[in-house]
């Protein structure tokens, strides 16, 4: 058994930033991580951090420009401790050694971005996010922070009281992907799960194939609601057949939108008849669907974007590493050919809940970057507005975990007595796990010895050894990727950027035939050396429940907020709808209850305006 | 597209795969790459036929490979479809055990550095219509294999730690004021491509200098090197300690300018040039010659 004071679980931007800010505050800190740091997903950012920096600038504008943003549905706290905290972690990042892009006198750069009342997109170059990434992982190096790396987390050791509320988290289990060994990492003051998205949930996705929600799975399993998972926020121009995303500079600078009948479908159909191609990325994404649904999109599945007309002189000056992407993921030369795009899944709004600090409603479990809800983003990101999540957020939770007093939170965590619960969603097939066996419950049943620790981790490696063996010992069955394309399929089809009632319940459903088939999951490959296809097998039962809070979420959500569309009701509820959607596990048998939003900030109170873009 | 189902064939791996933790086949690396020149208008040729791609395999837990062996697999070919999507569709469709890194599948981390027809390519990076079939995909080479084609980075990563690959200026100004170093367009733009690097392992895996020299610290930790010791912001003396550091015997000058790394670079990083740029800095510190 491995032993610290604080374990980050992920080492993407969240997770370095969270064990760096853990070791400044004095504690022995870890980083178990599946992939090696460099790796993670935040290198695959482009655009930049927002960030008031600048005279004439000012966090109280950026705190507006995220809560509109977020359609009213951020938590003032959260959103304003974003805006205050940023200007001075992306400095940081700067005394690190990130490579900002520079003004003639040598400040770094700042650019507009979509949403934005001021230009506070700080960047560096294409490549903010992997700047951002191996800057931070050299700090982790600098100051001899341990990574144990290719490491799964399985698991989190936490106790099994009735009320997830008086629950202690001590640690998790992990295994070593090289070797196959199974460890209890014992964490004396705290865990913070920092895994990033759940992507894979859907199969068309800009996200990395290592984003499967393993940390969300494992918190909600354990206790944690998750929270608004049904705000999944999705690109108008990914490339078809990898979701590499082509950014949104094509249409800036004049690309065009047309179907398989060589119409500007964006004015012909009337989608946007203002801005055209320039709507907004939502407005956008309906359209392209839209165009597909009534047959006239390219092979029955996307549009093109063109940009020849531009000129190759004028390509190859501003656009030419969108000529590199084409050519490289999608072989197609954008001198020559119209590019294919299709909307593909791009950031989850929602997660893990927490509050201002990091913390959840179990003691001694954090959660920070993507993975978690603070909520800044409510209904909708604002492009640039994660990265600085992952450093001020990471920040907190890695301060709040090593024993630093951040004061009180405002933000209230749980499924308690007082809350709003939903008594008559009307749903299809009954959610949640299937003929619940004790050791498939999130928690360690171990008779009321909570108080030691140790002893928990030992009982919950144990369980993991006995999982992985009746993976492993079957013979035949089903393979995780014929449940996993299932999956991914229906929410694809069902839980996209159109919603409709009868769609999501067929979600549900097809969710529901998952859960039974991997019942009968087994794992082929014999070796306990890097074992990716017993990695991916965890990994799959993960998304199935992740993907069942989006699909329940956006089922009783009646309203259209954010990035969520219902069909049967195309505008915002703000009567109904000013409050969360969270959804509790409940040992195998999901609630859904609701907390209000909180509008009231330190110093105002944000009244919910009409979002006009 | 058909889907039809393909048993892969197995097939003796052609070296010797006496040693533990078999080392990647080296002798491939002398082979010529096996780019041929088409343009996309080509992939319609492709539409609705199987690529056969032959990969190498190597389990030293698994009886029937513990003898490295290439196995057989035709997938069918999509438009667009990279090496990496091939490996992919191969192992959830006909072998769930076959084992390879990836991550992103966008060339930024790093991960899928393969062998492919005799050179160092990122998987998803690379189109496989423009390989010559059958497509053979095996690991790096030096590099000790893990399990098919995932190799051991461990050494890599110690090469680039020696570098102290971390930015040192104990004298930044207060983050609170939101003050930051300044640094000129023209400093940031000379280690801009120095930056880019994804630790992907290619250049290294190329070089025939690091092949024979396990202590020499290779393209890509000189490179790391060379982007701080260029970057304006730190003060002289750590850039002093940095020429120290690629200096010594096992640095900058075991190069001798073959160029394969540059070659390689997914990310198309000068490397050989700024290496030589590192041996002129040293040269003018005076620092000596091995
Ligand atoms: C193409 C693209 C462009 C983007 N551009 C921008 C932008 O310009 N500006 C912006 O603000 N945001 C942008 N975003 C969003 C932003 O990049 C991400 O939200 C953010 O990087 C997520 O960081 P993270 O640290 O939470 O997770 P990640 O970087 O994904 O890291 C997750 C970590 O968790 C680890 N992990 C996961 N599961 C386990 C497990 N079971 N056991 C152990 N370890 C585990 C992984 O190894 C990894 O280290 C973009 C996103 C994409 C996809
Ligand atoms: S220098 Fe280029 S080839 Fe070498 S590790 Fe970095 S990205 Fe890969
Ligand atoms: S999968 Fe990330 S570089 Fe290829």
């Amino acid at each position: 058994m491995y032993e610290h004071d604080v374990i980050v679980v992920g080492a993407g931007g969240a997770g370095l930033r969270a064990a760096i800010a853990a070791h400044e505050a004095g504690a022995d800190t870890a980083l178990v991580t599946k992939l090696h740091p460099v790796r993670s997903h935040t290198g695959a950012a482009e655009g930049g951090i927002n960030a008031a920096l600048q005279e004439g600038d000012d966090w109280e504008l950026h705190a507006y420009d995220t809560m509109k943003g977020s359609d009213y549905l951020g938590d003032a706290p959260a959103v304003e401790t974003l805006a205050q905290d940023s200007p001075e972690d992306t400095m940081r990042l700067e005394h690190w050694g990130m490579p900002f892009s520079r003004e003639e006198d040598g400040r770094v750069s700042q650019r507009p971005f979509g949403g934005l009342s001021y230009p506070r997109t700080t960047y560096a170059g294409a490549e903010t996010g992997h700047h951002l990434l191996h800057v931070m992982y050299e700090q982790v190096v600098k100051r001899g922070i341990q990574v144990y790396d290719e490491w799964y987390v399985m698991n989190l050791a936490t106790t099994d009281e009735p009320d997830p509320n008086d629950r202690t988290c001590h640690g998790v289990v992990a295994y070593d992907v090289q070797s196959g060994q199974i460890e209890g990492f014992k964490a004396n003051d705290g865990v913070i799960l920092a895994t990033g998205g759940p992507g894979q949930a859907f199969d068309h996705t800009t996200n990395a194939v290592s984003c499967t929600g393993d940390g969300h799975a494992i918190a909600y399993r354990a206790g944690v609601p998750l929270e608004d998972m049904e705000f999944i926020q999705f690109h108008p121009t990914s490339l078809p057949s990898t979701g590499v995303l082509i950014s949104e500079g094509v249409r800036g600078e004049g690309g065009i939108l047309y179907n398989e009948k060589g119409e500007r479908f964006m004015f012909e159909y009337g989608y946007a008849n203002n801005d055209g191609e320039l709507a907004s990325r939502d407005v956008v994404s309906r359209a392209e669907l839209t165009e597909v649904n009534e047959g006239r999109g390219v092979n029955d599945e996307y549009v093109y974007l063109d940009m020849r007309h531009l000129g190759e002189e004028r390509i190859l000056d501003r656009l030419e590493n969108i000529l590199h992407l084409a050519e490289d993921f999608e072989g197609v030369d954008g001198l020559v050919e119209p590019m294919p795009v299709k909307p593909g899944q791009h950031y989850a709004m929602g997660g893990i809940e927490t509050d201002e600090n990091g913390q959840t409603n179990i003691d001694g479990l954090y959660a920070a970057g993507e993975c978690a809800c603070v909520s800044v983003h409510g209904g909708n990101r604002l492009g640039g507005n994660a990265l600085p999540e992952l450093i001020v957020f990471g920040k907190r939770a890695g301060r709040h975990a090593a024993g630093e007093d951040l004061g009180d939170a405002q933000i209230e965590t749980g499924y308690g007595e007082d809350v709003e619960v939903e008594t008559d969603a009307d749903l299809p097939v009954t959610p949640g796990e299937v003929g619940i066996e004790p050791a498939d419950d999130g928690v360690a049943a171990d008779g009321g010895v909570t108080a030691d620790a140790e002893g928990l981790l030992e009982r919950t490696v144990e369980r993991e050894r006995e999982r992985v063996d009746r993976l492993m010992d079957k013979d035949d069955g089903i393979q995780h990727a014929e449940i996993r394309q299932k999956l991914q399929k229906a929410m694809t089809d069902y839980v996209n950027v159109f919603r409709t009632e009868e769609g999501i319940k067929k979600a549900l459903k097809v969710i529901r035939e998952c859960r039974e088939e991997y019942q009968h999951v087994y794992v082929d490959d014999p070796s306990r050396t890097f074992n990716t296809d017993l990695q991916q097998t965890y990994e799959t039962r993960n998304l199935i429940d992740v993907a069942e809070t989006i699909a329940l979420g956006a089922l009783v959500r009646n309203e259209f907020r954010g990035a969520h569309w219902r069909k049967e009701r195309q505008e915002r509820d703000d009567e109904n709808w000013l409050k969360h959607t969270l959804i509790s596990w409940n040992g195998g048998k999901p609630d859904i209850f609701y907390r209000p939003v909180i509008l009231e900030g330190e110093e105002k109170t944000y009244e919910p305006k009409v979002r006009s873009y | 597209m058909s889907t039809q189902q393909q048993e892969p064939e197995t097939q003796e791996a052609p070296q010797d795969p006496e040693m533990k933790g078999a080392e990647s086949p080296v002798d491939e690396r002398e082979r010529e790459s096996g780019v041929v020149d088409q343009t996309s208008a080509d992939d319609a040729d492709l539409e609705g036929e199987t690529v056969h791609l032959k990969v190498f395999r190597y389990d030293p837990e698994v009886e029937a490979k513990q003898e490295p062996r290439f196995d057989d697999f035709h997938v069918p070919f999509t438009k667009g479809m990279t090496v990496l999507d091939a490996v992919m569709y191969a192992r959830d469709e006909y072998d769930s055990s076959l084992t390879f890194r990836h991550s992103c599948r966008q060339a930024v981390c790093g991960s899928d550095a393969f062998f492919v027809n005799g050179k160092q390519r990122l998987g998803c990076k690379t189109q496989i219509s423009e390989l010559e079939q059958p497509v053979r995909i095996e690991p790096l080479p030096h590099q000790e294999v893990v399990k098919d084609l995932v190799v051991d980075m461990e050494h890599f990563y110690d090469q680039m730690h020696a570098v102290e690959p971390y930015f040192q200026n104990e004298d930044t100004p207060d983050a609170s004021a939101l003050e930051e170093q300044r640094q000129s367009r023209e400093n940031r733009e000379k280690i801009k491509m120095s930056t880019r690097c994804i630790w992907c392992a290619s250049c290294v895996s190329s070089c025939n200098i690091a092949a024979g020299d396990n202590q020499y610290l290779g393209p890509a930790a000189i490179n790391k090197a060379y982007r701080f010791a260029m970057d304006d912001r730190e003060p002289e003396e750590v850039k002093e300690h940095r020429l120290r550091i690629i200096e010594q015997e096992h640095g900058v000058w075991r190069c001798q300018t073959q160029f394969s790394c540059t070659e390689v670079c997914p990310k198309d990083i000068p490397l050989t040039e700024h290496i030589q740029a590192l041996k002129r800095e040293a040269v003018k510190k005076n620092l000596k010659f091995w």
